[in-house]
């Protein structure tokens, strides 16, 4: 009886607390941030490198005096990495007013809650979901990432060939395995939908034929500024070779599996100027080397998945609170698309779709014998 | 210069290489009726030996086309050698086992040659220097066909006039048909079977090396198994010309190289070989002996 009573009091005061803890944070004005991602279950060692991300960011700022004056505060939800937990987990976070979303962690749990996000016009930026549709659709202009979607590498290069080296006909060529083909279905997609070029040539070869110079003469007559190739470097280093023996000038354009030191010791003098895009080397960023090691002094462990991303993300979005001055989700939605921040991944800011421009992928030339990342 | 003809090089060029792998296949089916599968892995070493040998050479200050002669001399040996001991080890004991076992024995030895070389040499592609562009045509010509081109075609053409001549006027030439048509009968008049065979294996060996040195110049790269696609793809224009005569892998090759460059050309690179091998389908529905075979009944 009498434990009954202590008990009942205990819970009392817990939940009078909770009205104190809500109100005084109402009356504080604070910035609001959603932590939600996978913090229990098969997934947990996902979406925990992201909370503590968050924490360390945020005792960071609040340190310094927080954003726009207003201290920034974390609400902390699980989804567990279950798209049906993960709508609502949407419900609870919009209806505790948060300002934004560092999550989902898993791109079926994040596509299930993205619209409960974009009807209460909150920005979400997700360390980890990486399917291309999450952006690419364009159904959700609040959704940005901190990660490459898996498309990532044919949008740079196809990107890279249109915008930077002004090419408008392309002959995208693949080995017709599943990571050559991606890329190459990819680059196909953008390109038509750019509408600033044209692919002239769209074929697959036979990995280990005799010789390709068949494919080369119809590279050749379909009068492509360049070669986009999706594969894997022996049969690049072939193709590479019999263009420039037949005096094409054709770039040649391809993706990581061509980034490798075998392509040029292969194709040697013939590999002189080929790009092929590659992941970004973090490993020399200051930020990144401080950030881990702020993780090992504050948890006494190493970070683990998705954690760099997930810093960035909320140094992105905080950088964008305080450049747009405000917790406005238009304002905030522009800043992000418009200011640079200066993160462990790099300098990253946000397209139009909502992925990191500066993130993720480089496009490399081979320059006297050597990969040179283009910056 | 227009896209027609420029696919019909590149497809005679391919087809001059198989069709020098394909003689090799042709006839040593023609003596013993075995397949030689081990065959593709004579050509992958044949470019091996020649890809060292030029590093040799060319450390040694030789350039130009001494290197590229010389380099062929080597490989042509070397592949020889293999050729040969590869019949004394594989096939020799086996003359008198069913047709099953030597073809078996064939397949072991293939994949030993390729996991020899994988690990006596290496499994990543090596970069095969540019032997044949270092030769120079008359303007002419150049203006027609690359050198590499001009280079394979011409020796291709060179060696199998020389072969025709050797099968049909020298006395070796007489025995090699001879121990074809009828191999108990020959060995009854006094021709030294086996070592006919062991010259038909050299021969056959010397072709294929010239040809790995040839299309590993003009590819650029080698690693220890293109003996596999180039040897399925030389069997198959042995088979289109019809197996066992030595103008049908000529022919065969040929067709085979123009099919696939047309293919690729006209039609997409993805169907190169389906309308290879749609082609070998009809060539053997229609006519079951290959273009030029011989039609033979099935002894009893």
């Amino acid at each position: 009886m009498k434990n009954h009573s202590i008990l009942k009091y205990f819970f009392g005061l817990l939940l009078s607390l909770t009205f104190i803890i809500s109100t005084t944070a109402q009356a504080a004005d604070t910035i609001k941030i959603g932590i939600a991602g996978s913090h229990s279950g098969d997934l947990a060692s996902y979406g925990l490198p992201t909370v503590r991300a968050a924490q360390l960011v945020v005792r960071n700022i609040n340190a310094k005096g927080g954003v726009n004056g207003k201290r920034v505060e974390l609400v902390i939800e699980d989804d567990a990495c279950k798209p049906e937990l993960a709508t609502n987990v949407a419900t609870k976070l919009v209806s505790a007013r948060v300002h934004a979303v560092i999550g989902h962690i898993c791109s079926g749990s994040t596509k299930a809650a993205l619209r409960t996000y974009k009807d209460a016009k909150i920005i979400v930026i997700s360390p980890s979901a990486t399917n291309p549709e999450l952006t690419m659709s364009g159904q959700y202009p609040n959704f940005f990432r901190t990660i490459a979607p898996d498309d990532t590498q044919a949008r740079l290069a196809t990107n890279f060939a249109m915008q930077t080296l002004k090419f408008t006909r392309f002959a995208i060529i693949h080995d017709k395995g599943d990571y050559g083909k991606g890329f190459a279905e990819y680059a196909y997609k953008f390109i038509k939908s750019s509408g600033k070029g044209q692919v002239v040539l769209y074929e697959g070869i036979t990995p280990g034929a005799v010789d390709y110079s068949a494919i080369v003469q119809k590279i050749k007559y379909a009068k492509a500024d360049a070669v986009i190739y999706g594969g894997y470097h022996p049969e690049a280093a072939s193709i590479v070779q019999q263009m420039r023996r037949k005096g094409m000038k054709t770039a040649f354009i391809s993706d990581d599996g061509v980034k490798d030191q075998t392509f040029i010791k292969v194709a040697g003098a013939y590999a002189e100027g080929v790009y092929a895009s590659g992941p970004k080397d973090t490993t020399r960023n200051p930020l990144a080397v401080a950030a881990i090691a702020e993780h090992r002094k504050g948890y006494g462990s190493e970070p683990g998945a998705f954690y760099l991303n997930a810093y960035a993300a909320v140094q992105a979005v905080l950088n964008a609170m305080n450049k747009a001055r405000s917790t406005d989700y238009n304002a905030v939605a522009k800043a992000l698309r418009t200011y640079q921040t200066d993160t462990p991944l790099g300098k990253i800011k946000f397209n139009k779709q909502g992925d990191a421009v500066g993130a993720g992928f480089s496009i490399y030339q081979v320059r006297k014998g050597a990969y040179v990342e283009l910056k | 210069m227009n896209f027609f003809w420029d696919l019909f090089l590149g497809g005679i060029t391919r087809g001059s290489i198989y069709a020098l792998i394909a003689l090799g296949y042709t006839m040593v089916y023609g003596i013993l009726e075995l397949i030689n599968f081990a065959h593709g892995e004579i050509y992958m070493i044949g470019a091996f030996t020649a890809l060292i040998a030029a590093s040799i050479l060319t450390m040694q200050g030789l350039t130009g086309i001494s290197v590229l002669l010389l380099a062929m001399v080597i490989a042509v040996l070397y592949s020889s050698a293999y050729g040969y001991s590869v019949e004394k080890i594989a096939y020799k004991p086996l003359r008198q086992a069913p047709r099953l076992s030597p073809l078996i024995s064939a397949i072991g030895m293939s994949i030993f040659l390729q996991n020899y070389v994988m690990l006596a040499q290496t499994s990543d592609f090596l970069p095969f220097p540019d032997l044949l562009m270092d030769v120079e045509l008359p303007e002419a010509i150049a203006e027609w066909i690359a050198p590499s081109e001009f280079m394979i075609v011409v020796s291709a053409a060179v060696l199998m006039i020389c072969l025709t001549l050797v099968l049909k006027f020298t006395k070796m030439g007489k025995a090699m048909r001879a121990v074809a048509q009828d191999r108990e009968m020959a060995m009854l008049l006094g021709i030294n079977v086996n070592r006919i065979i062991s010259r038909t294996f050299i021969i056959g060996s010397a072709l294929a090396a010239i040809g790995g040195v040839l299309i590993g110049s003009h590819v650029g790269r080698i690693n220890f198994y293109i003996g596999f696609a180039a040897g399925i793809k030389a069997f198959t224009a042995a088979v289109l010309g019809g197996i066992g005569s030595i103008p049908g892998a000529m022919l065969g090759g040929l067709v085979l190289g123009l099919t696939e460059s047309f293919a690729t050309g006209y039609v997409s690179s993805d169907y190169e070989n389906v309308f290879a091998f749609a082609l070998l389908v009809l060539i053997l529905i229609f006519k079951p002996e290959g273009l030029l075979g011989r039609s033979s009944q099935q002894k009893v």
